[in-house]
């Protein structure tokens, strides 16, 4: 049997199918503005048996496919203690949400935050942030690292954080400092949300597009004094969670 | 809403275009989110009534009620007493807070930051469409929160007639004289405005008539305690905001009417929704009509909410009034004593909400509570990291939300909630 799980998230869809219990095919799309064709696209030759979705536009999909569908935070849960068994507290963040969860000893979810309905601290700040600065995604994070002091930012809102941006420039600040400081920001705030869900004992699975982050990983850690496990691909936790979850569900 | 009520609509000094736009959207959102619940009971049919005749039939019992010289009260909470109104010769109704409206008229008035049942209040003044507030003789204000307290001011401007109650804001000795001395000035203001002179027998009668209705309103949050409960949580709470706007001797009989239905269900283990359905007990901000936002994404979910600790609920309409007393000060005294029993998050310390939210978590035998905070709720806001604390202490799964009327956050909240009956399954 092949058990598909299918992550429809705001910026990108993933993809996950395994077969007994290995992962055979995996693949990744970004959502764009039409999600269910997109995802319709993904799934093209695609074979699997049975298919399970989660992620903001899994509505969609449970209308069109009659798939069961879960919400992210129970495919996180489920695809963090696939990969990490025993662990007690996760991280996700992604393209436009965040969120902190706190398992049971038993992997059960008992807690969790999400950011509200704004994109602060998420996967799009950042994009903007290293936009304004003039880093490629993929360099801002190293950049960020190598500073060697970090700024003070205080805005999580992207316009506003544009124009505290603009105005440490103007000031003759360094690029990788700024970055710095942004991401620091970004890290207190992911910090707050785990602290809310109550949970100090590590190691803390950090997943979604933003684990790939280095400095984000880095300062997480030094910030927690925790290991932070980032999976191997982070972006897919949710949809490994919604694959083993179609298995379990028949 | 026919077209029958056009020229009374307009003599009240409504605004046509703008209050048929409500009623649109309110017949709507009815249509959608009330007429598409499966299995409803009958005795809703009275509530549905009611509903499509809100601001029709309603405001013509009120007119009429007013040419045979009674007056209308308008309230905006659950500490004005609807007995003393009784006694005086005159009706008490609920004034409309829970849609957004005439929102770039409001925000020349109030501060942005200020809570969506304020500046509704203040939207539905302004863009001229709600009947009750127009046919109301006296418009009562009490001071609960800041933000209610400084907008009185604001709306002073507004309406013909404004009377503001202070209210304690600590249970004790001080706090309850205050209480009964506001009792004893709303008492005489009542006199004055309609010209009668209340006695005790008539008080007597005011609070028998409000105690029925309270007793029908506590029977039904009984039947709702069985599992499978045998009515939605949104019928629950549209009761409980019908409770604001009918007569209440025709309010009282429809909903034991509707009581004795769900006694049967009860009995057949007939329930709105499955055994075992995960049933939520909501607690916080009042839900005025039509905000039905997350009731709504609660049940759609899969869940039945199995009750209100509310104004708009539990809080505003449990315990009774001694009506034993002999004279007027002791009727008064007996108001004094139920009123002062509400648990509302403007008191300090507030240790019997908290005691009143797992009574009834325990007694619905809820899975889980869902602590509603309109954003920028002062009072319940700060209590709700507490209270959350305190209920997961308990081992109750409790989730803190906090929104407001708009519906940009809905997919976001339904994550939220569906993460939520994942966890307490």
């Amino acid at each position: 049997m092949r058990f598909a799980g299918i992550d429809i998230g705001s910026r990108s869809i993933e993809l996950i199918i395994l077969e007994d219990g290995r992962i055979v095919d995996r693949a990744q799309t970004e959502t764009g503005f039409d999600p269910l064709n997109r995802a319709k696209a993904l799934l093209a030759e695609k074979s699997f048996d049975h298919i399970l979705a989660t992620g903001y536009g899994r509505t969609l999909f449970e209308v069109s496919y009659e798939a069961p569908t879960v919400t992210e935070i129970k495919a996180y849960a489920r695809g963090a203690w696939q990969l990490a068994p025993g662990v007690r507290s996760i991280l996700d963040i992604g393209g436009q949400d965040s969120k902190a969860i706190a398992l049971t000893e038993t992997g059960r979810v008992t807690k969790f935050e999400m950011n509200d309905r704004c994109a602060a601290g998420t996967g799009k700040f950042l994009e903007i942030m290293a936009e304004a600065l003039g880093y490629g995604l993929e360099d801002f994070g190293p950049a960020a690292l190598q500073a060697e002091k970090s700024l003070n930012i205080n805005s999580m809102c992207a316009v506003f954080a544009e124009s505290e941006v603009t105005s440490l420039i103007a000031k003759g600040e360094t690029p990788a400092e700024i970055a710095r400081g942004l991401h620091a920001a970004v890290v207190r705030r992911a910090v707050s949300m785990l602290q809310r869900v109550h949970q100090d004992s590590g190691p803390v699975v950090f997943a979604g597009g933003v684990a790939c982050n280095i400095c984000i990983h880095r300062l997480l850690e030094q910030s927690l004094k925790l290991e932070v496990v980032v999976p191997k691909h982070p972006q897919m936790v949710g949809a490994l969670g919604a694959a083993l979850l179609a298995g379990e569900n028949r | 809403m026919g077209n029958d009520y056009r020229d009374m609509w307009q003599s009240i000094g409504l605004d046509l275009e703008a209050h048929d736009q409500l009623l649109d959207g309110l017949n709507q959102a009815y249509g959608d989110i009330y007429l598409t619940q499966e299995n409803r009971p009958e005795g809703m049919q009275y509530f549905d009534f009611v509903m499509s005749e809100v601001h029709g039939l309603r405001i013509k019992e009120l007119l009429d009620e007013k040419g045979a010289g009674r007056a209308v009260i308008g309230s905006y909470c659950v500490f004005v007493p609807e007995e003393i109104a009784l006694a005086g010769n005159a009706t008490l109704v609920g004034l409309c807070s829970g849609a957004d409206f005439a929102v770039e008229e409001v925000d020349k008035i109030l501060p942005r930051n200020t809570c969506a049942l304020i500046k509704s209040s203040f939207g539905f003044k302004l863009g001229k469409v709600c009947p009750f507030l127009e046919v109301s003789d006296m418009i009562v204000g009490e001071n609960t929160c800041d933000g209610k307290k400084k907008a009185y001011e604001s709306l002073n401007h507004l309406v013909d007639r404004l009377y503001v109650m202070d209210m304690p804001q600590m249970k004790n000795e001080q706090g309850r004289d205050l209480l009964r001395n506001e009792y004893k000035r709303f008492l005489a203001s009542v006199e004055e405005l309609t010209g009668t002179s209340i006695t005790a027998e008539g008080l007597r009668e005011g609070i028998q008539t409000v105690n029925a209705k309270r007793q029908a309103m506590s029977r039904l949050q009984r039947l709702r305690w069985a599992d499978p409960a045998p009515i939605s949580g949104l019928d629950g709470l549209l009761a409980n905001q019908v409770f604001f706007y009918d007569n209440p001797q025709r309010f009282a009989k429809s909903v034991n009417d509707l009581c004795d239905e769900l006694e049967h269900r009860v009995a057949e283990q007939q329930g709105i929704r499955a055994k075992g359905t995960p049933r939520i007990l909501l607690s916080g901000c009042p839900m005025a009509v039509p905000n039905w936002k997350l009731p709504s994404i609660i049940e759609s979910s899969g869940a039945v909410i199995v009750g209100e600790e509310s104004c708009v609920g539990e809080r505003g309409n449990r315990n009774l009034v001694d009506d034993s007393g002999q004279s007027l000060d002791e009727l008064i005294e007996a108001i004094v004593d139920r009123y002062f029993e509400i648990e509302c998050a403007i008191f300090t310390p507030n240790q019997e909400r908290l005691e009143q939210i797992k009574a009834m978590a325990a007694n619905s035998q809820a899975d889980g509570v869902i602590h509603y905070c309109l954003q920028f709720c002062q009072p319940y806001l700060m209590e709700s990291i507490p209270v959350e604390n305190a209920l997961e202490s308990e081992n109750i799964p409790t989730l803190r939300i906090e929104t407001d009327y708009g519906l940009e956050d809905v997919g976001q909240l339904q994550t939220r909630i569906q993460a939520f009956l994942e966890l307490v399954k």
